[in-house]
C-alpha cells in the first residue's frame, strides 16, 4: 500500500457537489480520503504522507473520454491499448471509453474481456469497452447484449457506422432501456453520405471534393428521436457535428426524450476552411462543417444540449494520410491536445466557466454512461487530473505518446498543461518537466 | 506568372496572369501555322506526363505541346486501380524527383493530386484535370477561343450548360472567365448543380433555354450518366430531352454565338449533331488551340529559375537559333 498523498493548495474542482476551493486534497488507500479541514486529522498529521505543493494548480476529478479508438486488436500498427491508454493519461484522461470497431469487432465475451484484462494490465488510464450493436457490426443482427454487459461493456455501439436499419435500433434501445446503458449511434445516413469526403458547401463545391451533407447526420437522430421516444430506451448521439442535429437533441430533450450528445474539439476550433491545400489531418467523420455549425454546438455545450466533452481520437499511420484526399482514411488524434482545445474553445472566450469546462469532461460523460462518477468526493477512487490552466505549450505531435500522429493542431499554441494524473491514487503521468512546479 | 512554380488552377491566378498566358499562346498559335511548327524553348528540359486517368486527347496534347518546345518527355500511364492510390502519388513523386525532371503534367482521378505533388516536389507541376477540381488549360484554351471567336471576354455573355457538379471545365471556366468580366449563366439538372455555387460570381437559370438566351458563347458540358452520375439523373433519354443543346435552342442566342465543348462529345445527348457540326461549333479550333495554350504555360513555367526564384532579367525568349523565323517571346508581367 502506497502512502498517503497530499496534493497541497491546489485550486479543487468538483463540479458534481459543486466545489471550487484552494484546498488541500488527501488520498489514502486509492480513495479520496477528504479536504483541507475536511481531512482526517490522523492523516494531515502523518509523517509518512507525500506532500505534492500544486499551488496554482487546478485539481479535479480525473477527466473522461467517453468516444476513443484504440484500434487493439487487429490495427496495432495505429495504437494499442498501451499506447492509447499512455496518450490518454498525458493528456490528463483517467478513463477512456473505446469504441468497437476494431478488428475483428468487440461484439463477444472474450473480445470486451480481452480490452477490459488488457486495460487494466497496462494499468494507466481505466479502459471501459464499449460493444457492438450488431454482430460483426455488420447491422444485421444484434449481438448477446447482456451477455456483453455482464462482461464488462458499458455501453454499444456500432460507431464507424450508423444502426442503418430502424427495427434493428428499436430493439436495440428496447433491450438497453432498463440496462441503463446508452445505444450510442453514429448519427449518419450512409445513402446520403455516399462517397463524401468532407461538409458539402462552398468549400467542397471551389475544392470539387464530394460533400456530405449536415442532414446525413440529422435525419438519423430525427429518426432516433422518435425510437427513443417509443421504446422509452436512451440514445447517445456520437460526435455531434451540425447544428440541425443539436436543434433536433433539444426539442426532443424538452418533450423528456431520453437523447444525450457529444461532441469533439475539432468542431469547436475549426471549419470546413481547414481542408484547404487538400489537407488529410482536417478530413474527419463527420467532417468539420460551417461557422453556423460551430457556433451552434458550442451554444449547445454551453446550455447543455450537448451533455459530455469526447475526443473521438482515431489514431492513423503517417502512411495511411499521406496521398491524396480522397483516398486518405477519416479521423484525427485527440486525447493529448483536447484539454487544451477545449479551455482555449469554450474557457478562453468566456462561453463556459471553468467548472463547467471540467463537468462535461468528468461527472456528465458517467452520467452518459448511467454510471457514478467523476467526482472527488470522500470514499471515491482517486482518480484525479492536475493541471495548469494558464500554462500554455506548443503542439507537436512527434512527441505524443499515441501512435498517431494524425492532427489538425501541429504547431498550435494551447493553454493547459497537464502535471499529473492519477488512477485509483496511482501516479499514472507526471509531467517531466515539472520539477518546478510540483514540488 | 513566371514567379510560379505550378499551375494547379484558374482560381489561384489573376487576371492580369491570365492575359500573360492568352498572349503568349497567340505567339505559340503562329508558331502551328509554320512550315516547322517548332521552337527550341525547352530544349534539354524534361517533362513527364503522368496520366493516372486516361485522356487520350488531353495528353496528346500536352505532349505535342511539349514536343513542339523541344523538350524531352518521358509518359506515365496506370490504369488508376492500384491498391493504394496514396502510395502510388508518393512513389511517384519520390521517383520524380530521383529522375531529375523539370516539368511535371498529371492528371489524377482525385481532387488535390497535383496540389500533393506540388508541395512534394522541386519541380513545377501542371494540372491536366483533377477529379471533379480544375482543368485549368482546358479553361483557359476555351477562354483563349472565346476571345479569338469575340475579340474580348469582359462583358461576354457566356452559357455553360450541363453537369456542372463533376465538371473540372465548369470550375476553371467560372474562375477566369469571371475574373476576366464575363456575365457566365449556368443551366443543368438540379442534381448535378454543386452547393453554394452562385458564389463563384455567376447566376444559375432554371432552364437551358433561359441560360442560352441572348448568350456569346454557349460551353456545353460533357455528361457521364453511365458513370458519375448514376442515380443523379433519371436517364440519358430524359437528359437529351431537358438538357441536350439543340439547334432549336441555341436559336435563342446571340445570330453569331459561339459553340464550345471540351470533347468527347455525346453527341445526340448533351449536344445535337446539327450543333456539333454547325457553323457556329468551334470545337476543333478549341483542339488547336489547346497545344498552343500548353506551349505558353509549359514555357511560362520553365522560366523558373529552378531554385524557385526568378531572375526578373532574365526572360531571354525563345532563344535565338540559327533559324531566324523563331519567333520572340517575352512573357509579360
Ligand atoms: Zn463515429
Amino acid at each position: 500500500m502506497t502512502n498517503p498523498l497530499c496534493l497541497r493548495g491546489g485550486r479543487v474542482l468538483d463540479p458534481a457537489r459543486g466545489i471550487d476551493r484552494v484546498q488541500d486534497l488527501w488520498i489514502e488507500g486509492g480513495k479520496i480520503a477528504g479536504w483541507g479541514e475536511d481531512a482526517p486529522s490522523a492523516l494531515r498529521s502523518n509523517p509518512k504522507a507525500e506532500i505534492v505543493d500544486v499551488r496554482g494548480a487546478v485539481v479535479c476529478p480525473g477527466l473522461v473520454d467517453i468516444h476513443v479508438h484504440l484500434r487493439e486488436p487487429g490495427q496495432e500498427d495505429r495504437e494499442t491499448i498501451e499506447t492509447g491508454a499512455r496518450a490518454a493519461v498525458r493528456g490528463g484522461f483517467a478513463t477512456v471509453a473505446c469504441m468497437p470497431n476494431t478488428d475483428p469487432p468487440l461484439d463477444d465475451r472474450p473480445r470486451v474481456e480481452y480490452v477490459r484484462r488488457r486495460g487494466l494490465e497496462v494499468g494507466l488510464a481505466r479502459v471501459l469497452p464499449i460493444a457492438a450493436v450488431t454482430k460483426g457490426q455488420q447491422g444485421m443482427e444484434l449481438t448477446e447484449i447482456e451477455d456483453l454487459v455482464e462482461a464488462g461493456a458499458v455501453a454499444i455501439s456500432d460507431d464507424g457506422k450508423p444502426v442503418r436499419n430502424a427495427e434493428l435500433m428499436r430493439r436495440a434501445l428496447e433491450l438497453t432501456r432498463d440496462l441503463g446503458i446508452p445505444v450510442i449511434q453514429h448519427a449518419e445516413d450512409p445513402d446520403l453520405k455516399g462517397v463524401g469526403v468532407m461538409h458539402e458547401g462552398w468549400v467542397s463545391t471551389r475544392m470539387g471534393l464530394k460533400g456530405i451533407p449536415d442532414i446525413a447526420e440529422s435525419v438519423i437522430v430525427a429518426r432516433d428521436v422518435l425510437l427513443a421516444e417509443l421504446t422509452g430506451g436512451h440514445v447517445h448521439v456520437a460526435h455531434v457535428s451540425a447544428a440541425k442535429t443539436v436543434d433536433l437533441i433539444r426539442q426532443a430533450r424538452a418533450r423528456g426524450i431520453r437523447i444525450t450528445g457529444e461532441t469533439a474539439p475539432h468542431y469547436l476550433v475549426l471549419t470546413d476552411e481547414a481542408v484547404e491545400g487538400y489537407d488529410t489531418s482536417a478530413k474527419m467523420n463527420p467532417p468539420l462543417r460551417s461557422e453556423r455549425d460551430r457556433d451552434a454546438l458550442i451554444e449547445a455545450v454551453q446550455d447543455g444540449t450537448l451533455d459530455c466533452l469526447a475526443t473521438d481520437h482515431a489514431p492513423h499511420t503517417d502512411i495511411d494520410k499521406d496521398g491524396d484526399f480522397d483516398s486518405a482514411p477519416f479521423g484525427i488524434v485527440g486525447l493529448e491536445t483536447a484539454l487544451g482545445v477545449y479551455l482555449k474553445a469554450l474557457v478562453e472566450p468566456g462561453h463556459l466557466t471553468l467548472p463547467g469546462l471540467i463537468a462535461r469532461m468528468t461527472v456528465e460523460p458517467y452520467r452518459v454512461l448511467g454510471r457514478r462518477g467523476g467526482t472527488l468526493e470522500p470514499g471515491a477512487e482517486a482518480d484525479v487530473t492536475v493541471f495548469d490552466p494558464s500554462h500554455r505549450w506548443t503542439v507537436r505531435a512527434s512527441e505524443f505518446a499515441s501512435k498517431g500522429r494524425n492532427t489538425p493542431f501541429e504547431g498550435w499554441e494551447l493553454p493547459g498543461r497537464v502535471l499529473l494524473t492519477l488512477v485509483g491514487g496511482r501516479t499514472v503521468f507526471r509531467a517531466e518537466t515539472s520539477e518546478a512546479t510540483l514540488r | 506568372m513566371t514567379a510560379r512554380k505550378d499551375l494547379l488552377g484558374l482560381e489561384d491566378l489573376s487576371a492580369d496572369e491570365i492575359v500573360t498566358i492568352l498572349d503568349n499562346a497567340r505567339t505559340f498559335r503562329e508558331v502551328l501555322d509554320r512550315p516547322i511548327p517548332k521552337v527550341p524553348s525547352l530544349r534539354g528540359m524534361t517533362a513527364a506526363n503522368l496520366f493516372f486517368e486516361p485522356s487520350t486527347r488531353t495528353r496528346l496534347s500536352f505532349e505535342l505541346a511539349e514536343k513542339r518546345l523541344s523538350a524531352d518527355t518521358v509518359n506515365f500511364q496506370t490504369s488508376g486501380s492500384s491498391v493504394s492510390k496514396g502510395e502510388t502519388l508518393r512513389d511517384t513523386a519520390r521517383n520524380i524527383e530521383a529522375m531529375g525532371i523539370h516539368l511535371v503534367v498529371i492528371r489524377h482521378q482525385a481532387s488535390g493530386a497535383p496540389h500533393y505533388l506540388a508541395r512534394h516536389l522541386e519541380a513545377g507541376v501542371i494540372n491536366a484535370g483533377d477529379g471533379t477540381h480544375e482543368h485549368p488549360t482546358q479553361g483557359l484554351l476555351d477562354i483563349y477561343t472565346m476571345r479569338e471567336q469575340r475579340g474580348r471576354i469582359a462583358g461576354l455573355r457566356v452559357a455553360i450548360v450541363g453537369d456542372v457538379m463533376h465538371s473540372r471545365v465548369a470550375r476553371s471556366n467560372m474562375w477566369g472567365l469571371v475574373k476576366l468580366g464575363a456575365e457566365v449563366v449556368i443551366a443543368g439538372p438540379p442534381t448535378m448543380m454543386p452547393a453554394e455555387v452562385e458564389r463563384f460570381g455567376v447566376s444559375v437559370a432554371r432552364s437551358v433555354d433561359e441560360a442560352i438566351e441572348g448568350a456569346d458563347v454557349v460551353n456545353i458540358l460533357r455528361i457521364q450518366l453511365e458513370r458519375q452520375c448514376a442515380g443523379l439523373y433519371p436517364s440519358l433519354r430524359e437528359y437529351a430531352r431537358v438538357y441536350g443543346v439543340t439547334a432549336e435552342r441555341i436559336r435563342r442566342a446571340k445570330p453569331d454565338v459561339t459553340v464550345m465543348h471540351p470533347g468527347p462529345m455525346n453527341r445526340g445527348v448533351e449536344i445535337a449533331q446539327d450543333v456539333a457540326d454547325g457553323e457556329h461549333s468551334v470545337i476543333l479550333q478549341q483542339v488547336t488551340n489547346g497545344v498552343a495554350v500548353r506551349m505558353a504555360v509549359l514555357y511560362l513555367l520553365s522560366r523558373r529559375e529552378p531554385s524557385g526564384d526568378v531572375a526578373e532579367s532574365e526572360t531571354p525568349s525563345v532563344e535565338a537559333t540559327k533559324n531566324h523565323d523563331e519567333p520572340t517571346l517575352s512573357p509579360r508581367r
